[in-house]
């Protein structure tokens, strides 16, 4: 039985998890976790793991160049870079608030591109 | 007129202090910051991380100090921005501020409290003494974080980072999305600086590796720089003659250490921990200066924003507490630290004044695995948890009960191995 | 094609000072130097000590040169607004066997016409300095040696003579001189110059230029001198400049407050092929550490927030260059220590010669004064609040370590010398000189840089060509 071992990044605890798995790479189970969020991190690891990608997107009118943006959930670890490209090219006009869309679906993945930080029009 | 509570930073010690210290009845606050926002660094903090245990919910850093701003605007509390504090002494009333901005020129308020919130800074190359030329292109990784995350510009193609503070290592990850090439992180200690889980998110997840062990014994190039050398280090630190290695680069950046900046503490005869750069402060949060307390990474640094929050809501509310009647001072009894705890915040507790529970915040100076956290009082062991993990780049903390401490003359906190 | 009656080669202490003792006098003066602001070389990079005098061989230039130098001071610090302090050395002996090595240096500074030394006890001398070690067993204390700030001497030199009608070019390297019948043809890739005179005055290079003019050549040493700056904390750890007498335990290293507050401790000696190279080393850093330890106890080495190697131009016969190589042509070559007490000296020396060559009538409109950019810090709460009052940017703070105002670095660019580079305003102001050494003021400062030099953050440099701190626009497209 194959054991994958991990460190959960789901809160900064860092808790070791074991992933034991079958042959076909189906999870059995996850030990070492502390909380639910835990095994279902270890769960998703294996199989199709995904990250929350944080960046800036130029922003036009504003008193700063650009304004921080997230991914509004986790998308897949191999899109990453593709969403990348997609943020390099974005441009968005002042005023934008925290939690505005900028993109409605970035790389394909059904998560929109939503702004972090507050940027009102500079004079 | 006299304020109640001032408060020295708008970061996020200042924001969660000044929005304690309101709710625990202060009226006349003020926050003296010295950016053109409130937030302090967390505004440059883009990635997400921050407020699990205060909020639940996975939030940037500009998302975290946004909802503590919103607290503050909500409650009214004055604060003035761009404004410096170039001066702090003890008056009559309880403290003097002095301050320069350009709207107002130089002001100095009055208050009967005031809470230090000032942050921290990075430590420079120069007190790491690496040898080598002193071109462009070393940047701490926090001016790094700036110049791409506020400001829009790559600092480097091509980077080297010393040090795996959680800067550094966010800063890896960072650069690499920005189309940067990291060679590799060093880190002088056999263990990492920073989480765990940003070793996980920040290095593996890009294949960069982390050298533990490892240090920058020389920068080369003139104007910019051109590589570095990276050599292992024995158990003194000392690089191993014959290990050395040469990166090209064209930066070099440094994540070495984060120092709490108490010029005014130490100008008001605030008393300092040699082991944090903080204040020494009681059960209160008070420093040796009566009505004045500290908060945040001035006080010592912090891993998580959720522990500064928590902690300035507890000195916010004693400021207030403070401003309303000065409780007088009772026999306060020293914290003795051992085994692995390098300090404790507090670092003297009053038994008399101490709420219920208190927590009890420390560092550790090594990894431990399933050790335990011993509390005794009076060579008596009052508590003892077990700990699955203990790393030097995570804050511990234990909660003390009043009960336990009623008479006590010691308290001592240590770790035991497994 | 520029026509001058007078050029100098260099813009360091030297030639700076060469240029403001040339501009009390009628006649067209120039300065070429090669980097892009003054004070880039040696004259950057020293112990920024004003020497007595009692260390050189009675009847060299150095000694002759360096008691004249110390002498001036006080009016020069006074007219160009430079800090200077008279906080005395004193020159410890750690060895019995030493003590007449002192004696000898005492009657050596006798000769030499340095006033204000003593011979002192032990005990004598722990009073004045209680941080010496168990192993010293005298000393000569000199009271008329100070310490100065290098860089604000050498802008307040440079400015001086601006202010009297030199004009500046920098980034503007001699590449040869021709011999002429008016006098010189100096290249330079930009464009070439003519002067009746010139001064060398170009540091480690000047035996360089010697050579291009000269059959009797010129041959140079260069030594570096590696260096630690410690933090303010540590700035009174010593009340005095403490040098260790050479002895036993070699020549030893100093350590001494800065005219900043600071402490400093070095230099190191060794000698170099490569003339450029500024590199500090772990050797290096590490001899500092240890020697400066033989003299003074307890220093808090923990308090290193900075190291840097200086250079300096030895001649191999031990003494400054100062003659007429070719006709027209002055050296100032092979200056090395006590190059920077000497400075006021040989420009007075070597301007009196050049006047006296060319015929030249002192103006009548010299001005010796010249303001340096406010210090802020310094001054009394109700005279910082005046000038913020009057000028509001003095309010708004950039650099949190050495409190220093936008103001005052907005001062410091449109000065008559103006900074053009980070290094340029931190030498002017001191932002980013204190205990983060940049981190949270340079992207402000290269902000400020940017906008008042109309200039893209793109070509804002640390110093040099080549040394640009940001590499390209994370997002394309212009600053809204």
């Amino acid at each position: 039985m194959p054991t994958i071992e991990l460190t959960c990044i789901s809160c900064p605890l860092g808790c070791p998890l074991k992933v034991e798995t079958d042959q076909d790479g189906k999870v059995l189970g996850v030990t070492g976790n502390t909380c639910k969020r835990g095994e279902d991190y270890g769960r998703k690891e294996v199989s199709a793991p995904t990250r929350t990608v944080t960046s800036t997107v130029k922003i036009l009118g504003a008193a700063a160049p650009v304004i921080a943006v997230r991914t509004k959930t986790d998308i897949p670890k191999n899109k990453i870079f593709a969403c990348m490209d997609e943020i390099r090219k974005a441009c968005v006009k002042a005023p934008i608030h925290i939690g505005d869309v900028i993109l409605a679906d970035i790389a394909g993945t059904g998560v929109p591109l939503v702004a972090t930080a507050n940027a009102e029009k500079s004079a | 007129m006299t304020y109640d509570v001032i408060i020295i930073g708008g970061g996020p010690a200042g924001l969660a202090a000044a929005v304690s210290a309101r709710e625990n009845g202060a009226q006349d606050i003020l926050i003296l910051e010295r950016e053109k926002e409130l937030g302090g660094i967390l505004n440059q903090c883009i990635h997400n991380g921050f407020g699990l245990h205060t909020f639940q919910e996975e939030l940037t850093g500009p998302e975290y100090a946004a909802r503590f701003i919103d607290q503050v605007r909500e409650r009214n509390i004055p604060y003035l921005l761009s404004t410096t504090v170039i001066g702090l002494t003890q008056s009559e009333e309880g403290v003097q501020v002095t301050a320069v901005s350009r709207e107002n020129g130089l002001m100095v308020y009055s208050a009967k409290a005031a809470v230090l919130a000032m942050g921290c800074r990075e430590r420079p190359r120069g007190a790491l003494n690496i040898p080598g030329t002193r071109p462009a292109g070393i940047f701490s990784a926090g001016t790094a974080q700036r110049l791409v995350n506020l400001e829009g510009y790559l600092p480097g193609r091509e980077v080297v980072i010393l040090g795996s503070g959680d800067i550094g290592l966010i800063m890896a990850r960072r650069m690499t999305l920005e189309g940067a090439k990291v060679k590799c992180v060093a880190e002088i200690q056999p263990f990492s600086g920073g989480l765990k889980r940003n070793i996980v998110q920040c290095l593996d997840d890009y294949g960069i590796p982390l050298k533990l062990s490892h240090t920058v014994v020389d920068i080369r190039g003139k104007e910019r720089v051109e590589g570095v050398t990276i050599a292992q280090v024995d158990e003194h630190f000392k690089p191993i003659p014959g290990t050395e290695e040469d990166y090209a680069c064209d930066t070099l950046l440094l994540s070495v250490g984060l120092i709490p900046e108490n010029e005014l503490s130490r100008e008001i005869g605030v008393e300092l921990s040699p082991v944090t750069n903080g204040p020494k402060v009681n059960e209160s949060l008070e420093t040796n200066i009566p009505g004045v307390f500290a908060c945040g990474n001035v006080l010592h640094v912090h891993d998580l924003v959720d522990y500064v929050s928590e902690e300035a809501a507890q000195a916010g509310k004693n400021a207030a507490k403070y401003s309303a009647n000065a409780p007088a001072r009772g026999e306060e009894i020293p914290v003795e630290t051992d085994g692995a705890v390098r300090y404790t915040v507090p670092s003297r507790i009053c038994p008399q004044r101490m709420e219920e529970d208190l927590v009890l915040r420390f560092r550790v100076g090594k990894n431990m695995r399933n050790a335990y956290v011993c509390v005794a009082v009076d060579g008596k062991q009052v508590l003892r948890r077990k700990r699955p993990v203990m790393a030097p780049g995570e804050m511990e903390q234990v909660k003390l009960k009043k009960e336990d401490l009623q008479g006590a003359k010691s308290i001592r906190v240590c770790t035991e191995e497994a | 094609m520029k026509q001058y009656d007078m050029i100098v080669v260099g813009a360091g202490v030297i030639g700076s000072a060469a240029a403001r003792e040339l501009s009390r006098y009628q006649g067209s003066l120039a300065v070429l130097e090669k980097n892009s602001d003054v004070c880039e070389g040696t004259s950057k990079a020293n112990s920024a000590i004003i020497h007595a005098g009692f260390d050189a061989e009675p009847g060299t230039w150095k000694a002759k040169m360096n008691v004249q130098g110390n002498q001036m001071l006080d009016q020069l610090s006074e007219e160009l607004d430079i800090p200077f302090r008279r906080c005395g050395a004193l020159v410890v002996c750690l060895n019995e066997e030493d003590m007449p090595k002192l004696e000898e240096l005492y009657q050596r500074g006798l000769k030499n016409g340095v006033e204000g030394l003593s011979l002192l006890s032990r005990e004598e001398a722990v009073k004045r300095e209680p941080n010496l070690t168990d192993q010293v067993c005298g000393a000569l204390l000199a009271e008329t040696s100070g310490i100065v700030c290098p860089f604000e001497m050498t802008l307040g030199l440079a400015e001086s003579a601006a202010i009297n009608g030199a004009k500046f070019y920098f980034e503007t390297p001699v590449t040869s001189l021709e011999k002429i019948e008016e006098g010189w043809l100096i290249h330079t890739p930009k464009e070439d110059f003519t002067a009746k005179t010139v001064v060398n005055a170009a540091g480690v290079h000047s035996d360089e230029l010697h050579n291009m003019v000269s059959e009797k050549k010129l041959k140079l040493a260069v030594r570096k001198g590696e260096y630690c700056l410690l933090d303010k904390a540590a700035g009174s750890h010593v009340r005095h400049t403490v040098f260790q007498l050479p002895g036993k335990y070699g020549k030893g290293v100093l350590v001494s407050p800065t005219v900043h507050g600071n402490l400093l401790l070095g230099p190191t000696a060794v000698d170099l092929e490569d003339r450029e190279n500024v590199q500090t080393t772990a050797g290096g850093l590490a001899e500092v550490l240890e020697k400066s330890a033989l003299g003074v106890k307890n220093i808090p080495t923990r308090q290193v927030i900075t190291s840097f190697t200086g250079l300096r131009a030895h001649e191999l016969g031990d003494d400054f260059v100062l003659e007429e190589a070719a006709e027209g042509f002055f050296d100032a070559a092979g200056i090395e220590s006590p190059g920077l007490s000497s400075a006021p000296a040989i420009g007075k020396y070597l301007a009196e010669k050049i006047a006296e060559k060319l015929g030249l009538e002192k103006k009548t409109d010299f001005n010796p004064i010249r303001k340096g950019t406010p210090r802020l810090r310094e001054m009394s709460r109700e005279k910082r609040k005046e000038m913020i009052s009057r000028n509001p940017s003095y309010g708004n703070i950039i650099c949190r370590c050495e409190e220093i105002s936008e103001g005052e670095i907005l001062d410091a660019i449109h000065g008559v010398l103006g900074a053009k580079t980070l290094d340029g305003v931190k030498r002017r102001t001191r932002a980013g000189m204190g205990r983060c050494q940049s981190g949270f003021c340079s992207p402000r400062v290269m902000d400020l840089l940017s906008k008042e030099l109309s200039l893209d953050l793109r070509e804002i440099r640390k110093n040099q060509k080549g040394s640009e701190i940001v590499l390209e626009r994370t997002r394309g497209g212009e600053k809204a």
